[in-house]
């Protein structure tokens, strides 16, 4: 007995010395790249226009980026599953829209209630999302692609024409957007609070993990005992609640809301996550990564604007961006897979 | 009882007298089956014998019709995969089912992970007690790899450590070995061994037989859904084993014509193929049927593969009238005048929603069409004689495939590959899934389309199908040709010990 077990150590031979740390390494390969990419496009626009480096400068690209980070929190969490949101600018706009307008009407509503108000909507028409797709079975891109136009179109209806104006608001609401905590402006505190919290939790939890165990081999994952409904029904739900607080703080920052607000933002925030090196096939990537993504794609956003380029440009630059993105996302897998396997014969 | 349980009185798990039935086909047939502690219990069977079924119902996948399933003396019923776990039945799947972007120990962990008192994930125990698991199995796995990049072996492994930390007392190994290398085999054995001296009870499914006799102490033969015997090993010999295996009905089928043989038409030299098939070598001739039997994996469609020009062949040669060629497509194959009908009629062999006629007209589809727009007239005359020719029932020409019965689509799969007028014609297993009587009938067309001067090749795993059909039996066995026997010396004996591999060491 001890002989064989001697040959099979020596017949797979898996463990190389520093094997570990490799793995480790190339397992975050993906974040590491975007961080240097994102050094690269920092130190050559920071050589052209030395305005660009500025703290004042870098507050306002996390400023920029803030809600729609918040919704790609939600947005990976449902990527990850096999599955895609294209909803979400909707429910934003829906949602701030009917924030704005209650309190316009009720102008003594607490700021926390509207808050909660927004959530509840957004995980209302999340759920909607959720129950279609794990429970009708319908691809999530058809089901979402419906829920676009069903949720713009009731948001025109609420609003009939309507906008609200920054003056139909109290300041408190207005406020949100605007004030400090600790020096740093609430809109930023609060979108990193979001990711921070949900990143724990997927690595923390056996919800989350299972959320990755579902993307990446749904047929495994039922014979693992897992139920993906409920799961993927949780997904859409949590992005809808997030998008909903998105709704809130946009009503907040633009001030100015009528029917059309947030139109298009659903793919800004997939452009973000895919760019953050998330698999929109599921089962890898990391909410830091979709951060990530949303931090290159607003600066360059950002230097475009400073280096007074057009705005035809930026749009190239970021499908560019996608491109390279989900393109070195394939190739980074294949070479994972490759040298994994190398020099292991079967 | 008929075999003297080997440790315990009770079962670990039991089924009795169970059935399944899938449409018109009885998958399983009262099969009453015992597992003990410590014991590895060899499931053998031909191909279609029932054993998939009854690994499923195990499994939890599937439900019996009939019979009861007992865990330590008490009935229960699965409803799922994950209930089936939970009362300490795991299975290893051929081909591992995994996480491929998880590393080892989450793979090992999914759904059970261990967690502290905050109801967190407790990653540091877990890559532990992985580590142990894999360490008390005597294997060195590096738990922080990606599963992708594992080997089939590997992922085995995975699996079993997946068991074992969900402390399964029933292990069900579905052709565990059937994807893996001599020494990996090896390796696996030496952990079947260990499981079962920690008294988990093993179901070991294989077509393998010098696997079975080694490892298992008790062997069930099941032969078209029902329980042949149930034996203790040492009672029973490889040879007896097959003699239980084989033995099917050989009624409802139609014979062979007498055909005249001509020239040889094709001809495959040392035709080898990595990890698939290698060094085989046959003719084919004129008015003849070739009979390929082997069982499932053993290489057969894949050779079929690289003659139509699907796959490539990496070393060896291909004649057709003596002639060598290269079909590096199947559009080569064609022009070669090779037809084939694959196993899977819907995804490869016909478009369901199409009518009768445009799938007979599919293949040629410039004789039917002028400058590119197809001459529905035309395409119906053509369809309307190869549809006569097949007696193609169930409906007028211009209704969608879906809507007829398994034995007429399978006819137009037929009608579509004859109206390329083909010479060489390979059909892979053409009465799989239909019933008896169109069963005959397709035979009959064969036995027809050879007697015209037809080159044929029929892979099928139902013996009596083959012996039935064909005038010489090629025999594979895990990529290699085993025997090659005449109408005449050829029985279902001597064919499933070639497929078998059992009759290696007297060639």
């Amino acid at each position: 007995m001890s002989t064989t077990t001697t040959r099979v150590e020596e017949s797979r031979g898996r463990v190389r010395p520093g094997g570990k740390r490799l793995v480790a390494l190339v397992g975050r390969v993906r974040e590491l790249g975007l961080i240097v990419v994102l050094l690269v496009i920092v130190a050559l626009v920071g050589l052209q226009t030395p305005r660009f480096l500025t703290p004042g400068n870098f507050e306002q690209i996390l400023l920029s980026i803030a809600i729609l980070a918040i919704v790609a929190v939600g947005e990976t969490m449902v990527i990850l599953t096999r599955n895609v949101d294209l909803s979400v600018g909707s429910t934003v706009g829906m949602t701030a829209f009917v924030c704005a307008d209650v309190l316009k009407n009720h102008p003594q509503t607490p700021v926390i209630l509207i808050i909660l108000l927004g959530c509840a909507l957004g995980a209302v028409l999340g759920a909607v999302n959720g129950l279609i797709v794990a429970l009708g079975r319908v691809p999530a891109i058809v089901a979402t692609l419906g829920t676009l136009y069903l949720y713009r179109g009731l948001d025109s209806y609420i609003a009939g024409g309507t906008q609200v104006s920054a003056y139909d608001v109290p300041d408190s609401f207005l406020s949100l957007a605007t004030t400090h905590i600790l020096g740093v402006p609430a809109l930023i505190v609060f979108a990193a609070a979001i990711a921070l919290i949900f990143a724990y939790l997927l690595r923390a939890t056996r919800t989350g993990r299972e959320l990755y165990a579902l993307g990446s081999n749904p047929e495994a994952a039922r014979l693992a005992g897992l139920r993906a409904e409920r799961l993927i029904f949780l997904t859409f739900l949590l992005c809808g609640l997030l998008s909903g607080f998105a709704g809130v703080l946009w009503g907040a920052r633009f001030a100015t809301v009528d029917s059309g607000a947030a139109t298009g933002l659903e793919l800004q925030v997939i452009a973000a996550v895919v760019v953050g090196g998330v698999n929109i096939f599921g089962g890898s990537g990391t909410i830091l990564g979709a951060m990530l993504g949303a931090i290159v794609l607003g600066t360059i956003d950002n230097a475009l604007t400073l280096l007074k380029l057009s705005q035809f440009w930026l749009q190239a630059i970021d499908g560019a961006a996608i491109l390279a993105a989900v393109t070195l996302d394939a190739l980074i897998t294949r070479w994972l897979q490759h040298r994994l396997r190398g020099g292991r014969q079967r | 009882m008929e075999v003297a349980a080997p440790q315990a009185a009770v079962p670990v798990i039991e089924l009795v007298g169970v059935s399944k039935r899938f449409g018109a086909i009885q998958a399983l047939k009262e099969v009453d089956l015992s597992l003990y502690a410590g014991e590895v219990h060899a499931l053998v069977g031909e191909n279609g014998a029932g054993k998939s079924t009854l690994v499923k119902i195990l499994a939890g996948v599937h439900r019996p019709d009939r019979g009861l399933l007992k865990i330590n003396g008490e009935a229960v019923e699965l409803r799922s995969p994950a209930q089936a776990q939970a009362v300490g039945i795991a299975v290893i799947h051929q081909e591992p089912t995994l996480f491929p972007d998880l590393d080892v120990a989450e793979n090992v962990f999914m759904g059970h992970q261990p967690r502290d008192r905050l109801g967190r994930i407790d990653w540091r125990r877990m890559y532990r007690e992985v580590e142990q698991l894999l360490q008390s199995l005597g294997v060195e796995l590096n738990v922080y790899l990606p599963v992708r990049g594992l080997s089939v072996a590997d992922r085995q492994l995975v699996e079993i450590a997946r068991a074992l930390s969900q402390d399964a007392r029933v292990l069900i190994m579905d052709e565990p070995t059937a994807s893996l290398s001599p020494r990996e085999v090896e390796d696996l054995f030496t952990i079947v061994e260990q499981l079962r001296a920690r008294q988990v009870a093993i179901l070991f499914v294989s077509h393998r037989l010098e696997e079975v006799f080694r490892l298992a102490s008790r062997v069930t033969v099941l032969r078209d859904g029902q329980r042949v015997i149930t034996a203790p090993a040492q009672d029973l010999t490889p040879e007896e084993t097959v003699r239980h295996m084989v033995g099917r009905e050989l009624a409802a089928l139609f014979p062979k014509e007498e055909a005249a043989v001509g020239e040889v038409v094709l001809e495959v030299r040392h035709l080898s193929r990595a990890g698939v098939f290698r060094d085989v070598s046959f003719q084919l001739r004129r008015g003849e049927i070739l009979g390929l039997a082997g069982l499932v994996g053993a290489g057969r469609t894949e050779v079929a593969r690289v003659l139509f020009g699907i796959d490539q062949a990496e070393s060896g040669e291909i004649l057709v009238d003596g002639r060598p060629v290269s079909i590096r497509s199947p559009r080569d194959a064609m022009r070669y005048g090779i037809a084939y009908v694959p196993e899977d009629r819907h995804q490869q062999g016909l478009v369901l929603d199409f009518s009768i006629a445009r799938n007979i007209t599919l293949s040629i589809l410039q004789r039917v069409a002028r400058f590119s727009l197809i001459r529905s007239r035309q395409e119906l005359k053509i369809a309307a004689d190869y549809a006569e020719r097949l007696r193609v029932r169930g409906g007028r020409l211009t209704q969608p495939v879906r809507a007829l019965s398994g034995g007429n689509q399978q006819k137009v799969v037929l009608g579509k590959w004859l109206a390329t007028e083909p010479r060489i014609l390979i059909l892979d297993e053409p009465t799989r899934g239909i019933d008896i009587g169109a069963k005959a009938e397709v035979h009959r067309i064969i036995s027809e389309l050879a007697a015209r001067g037809l080159a044929i090749l029929l892979i099928s795993s139902e013996l009596p199908e083959i012996l039935a059909m064909s005038d010489r039996v090629l025999v594979m066995h895990e990529g290699c040709v085993t025997g090659l026997f005449s109408r005449t010396e050829a029985d279902q004996e001597k064919v499933m010990l070639a497929a078998t591999g059992q009759n290696r060491q007297s060639r």
